[in-house]
């Protein structure tokens, strides 16, 4: 399906490595995503589904292989013979194509919810702050959170700072939407609140990545379900076929151990 | 069910009705009678000590005295600002990639807090038996012992000194953010030396302010060793109206109250600039520090 849409991918990642020390966390990875596509990943912690996340928008180097984010070649400037690293500068560039949201939230505690989210706007893309300002009072309207503007992170429960958390990563309106785990450090009773506005996010048709272990999410609102284990892309395919007849018995193993 | 009485129990309710009365605290009385006691004796001894306490009023507010006290309080200004921005550089410094950085921050902290601050000043003071002419070449030339008088030796010997203890502090206080906290500002595109300024450094003001205001009330006090090469602080001019007129508790009392008055002001200073560096953090405020 992917290959039968005439836009080039969003994400490419061919034959991705990565060590940590003598660790493999990602044995040459290969995945395509296609514009507005929902990828969720899912598998056992240490599977090396959140370094390929982190991988995409280069928070961590790569050792072997290559990406291109929306047809850019991430990391590196190719010339006819050889692949020159990029600087701190380009690279930061590059990372304004993608928006993350992390498990543990980071939002800036020392500022309020609306600083949070004007933050890149003003001091990355110089808009002026009252425009900057107008974007993110929709932005918080519409993660449900537009009299929260004033708070600062300590005073937001653990779902309303992940809610913010998003707000801040679409006011640098990226092209794609990374989620690290986005619901695994917040009480059960606070989940939903968090996953309704990716849910949402997901069917305005933005392309976005999730690595998660909610797998009802997955179920329902993935259009590709990948799983991984020890580093290396076990099976993908639609959430039905991943989720209910796994092909591969380490999925099957991990489905019947994460589905009560 | 009637109130005075508690359902199924034999307590006695009249407990309630009986007033109470608080503990002796005998050892309180007592010490605090001891200190009491302590400082009336001091205060007794110094009253009736040798000293003309008009003098010490006299000169508060002398011209000379008030001079020094203006140079003290903008070399503590100035090499206090020197001192800040050198720590925040060779903070910055010590934890680049770069290992020549490293190394380079390394030898700086190294080289002055290791050899005492009046060697310092005077090697400062000193310079022009070694170097003549400072300068950059082909772009301007200067005698040394014009550009580097008792204020400017001063100044370098503070500031550069303070700048390799600070730098630890920078450091620690940097190291106190969360990695997150960077992770998150390089995802909406920030460089490092942005997320440092915007991000990391607000944030570690919270940890930094408490041992800077600690130096900045030394800073005050150790601009007086300068008087060694001739700078015209508040004690140097103390000493200087001393030699002439013997009154030399007298101007010692004058200087001492002059630097609590302004350790006095900076200390309240540092309570609104922690109170400032707290927001953001439940339950923070003055409890900090």
């Amino acid at each position: 399906m992917v290959e039968a849409s005439a836009n080039r991918p969003m994400v490419q990642a061919l034959s991705l490595t990565k060590r940590f020390g003598n660790l493999a966390a990602l044995d040459s990875v290969s995945l395509d995503v296609a514009p507005g596509e929902v990828v969720c990943i899912i598998g056992p912690s240490g599977s090396g589904k959140s370094t390929l996340l982190r991988c995409i928008n280069q928070l961590e180097r790569i050792d072997g292989g290559a990406i291109w984010v929306d047809g850019e070649l991430a990391g590196f400037r190719r010339t006819s013979d050889r692949l020159i690293e990029l600087t701190d500068k380009e690279i930061a560039r590059q990372r304004l194509a993608s928006g993350m949201v992390f498990q543990r939230f980071n939002l800036f505690g020392h500022m309020t919810a609306l600083q949070n989210v004007i933050e890149g706007p003003v001091t990355v893309l110089k808009q002026p702050r009252a425009t900057a300002t107008a974007e993110a009072e929709r932005l918080l309207a519409r993660v449900g959170l537009a009299e929260k503007r004033g708070a600062y992170p300590s005073e937001l429960s653990g779902g309303q700072q992940q809610r913010v958390a998003i707000a801040r990563a679409l006011a640098m309106k990226p092209r794609l939407m990374l989620f690290d785990e986005p619901t695994s450090a917040l009480d059960p009773e606070l989940v939903g609140e968090v996953l309704a506005v990716m849910r949402d996010l997901a069917k305005s048709g933005m392309t976005m990545i999730v690595v998660t272990h909610e797998l009802g999410f997955a179920r329902e609102v993935a259009d590709r379900v990948v799983f991984m284990d020890q580093g290396r892309l076990i099976e993908q395919g639609p959430p039905a076929q991943v989720l209910s007849a796994p092909e591969h018995p380490r999925t099957r193993d991990f489905i019947a151990a994460v589905l009560p | 069910m009637t109130s005075s009485q508690m359902p199924g129990t034999a307590l006695d309710p009249t407990i309630l009705s009986l007033p109470r009365v608080g503990r002796l605290h005998l050892g309180r009385w007592v010490s605090a009678t001891l200190v009491l006691l302590a400082l009336a004796f001091v205060v007794k001894a110094f009253a009736e000590g040798d000293i003309a306490w008009k003098v010490v009023g006299q000169f508060f507010t002398a011209p000379a005295i008030l001079g020094g006290l203006a140079n003290t309080v903008i070399m503590t200004v100035c090499a206090m600002a020197l001192g800040i921005a050198l720590g925040v550089i060779f903070a910055i410094m010590a934890m680049s990639p770069n290992a020549v950085m490293r190394g380079s921050a390394a030898f700086y902290i190294w080289f002055f807090r290791g050899t005492p601050l009046i060697l310092q000043l005077l090697i400062w003071f000193n310079l022009a038996l070694v170097f003549p002419t400072i300068g950059i070449p082909g772009l301007f030339s200067a005698r040394t012992i014009d550009l580097i008088g008792p204020f400017m030796a001063t100044l370098l010997g503070l500031g550069i000194n303070q700048g390799a203890y600070t730098a630890e502090v920078v450091r620690s206080g940097i190291l106190s953010v969360d990695h997150g906290q960077v992770e998150a500002a390089k995802a909406i595109g920030m460089t490092r030396l942005t997320t440092l300024r915007r991000i990391v450094l607000p944030q570690s003001m919270r940890v930094i302010i408490p041992p800077v205001g600690n130096e900045v009330v030394s800073m005050v006090k150790l601009t007086s060793i300068a008087s060694v090469i001739q700078f015209s602080e508040i004690l140097r001019n103390a000493q200087t109206i001393y030699y002439a007129n013997a009154r030399v508790i007298e101007l010692l009392i004058v200087a001492a109250g002059w630097y609590l008055i302004v350790v006095s002001i900076l200390s309240l200073g540092q309570v609104v600039l922690e109170r400032h560096f707290a927001k953001g953090r439940a339950g923070a405020g003055a409890r900090n520090g």
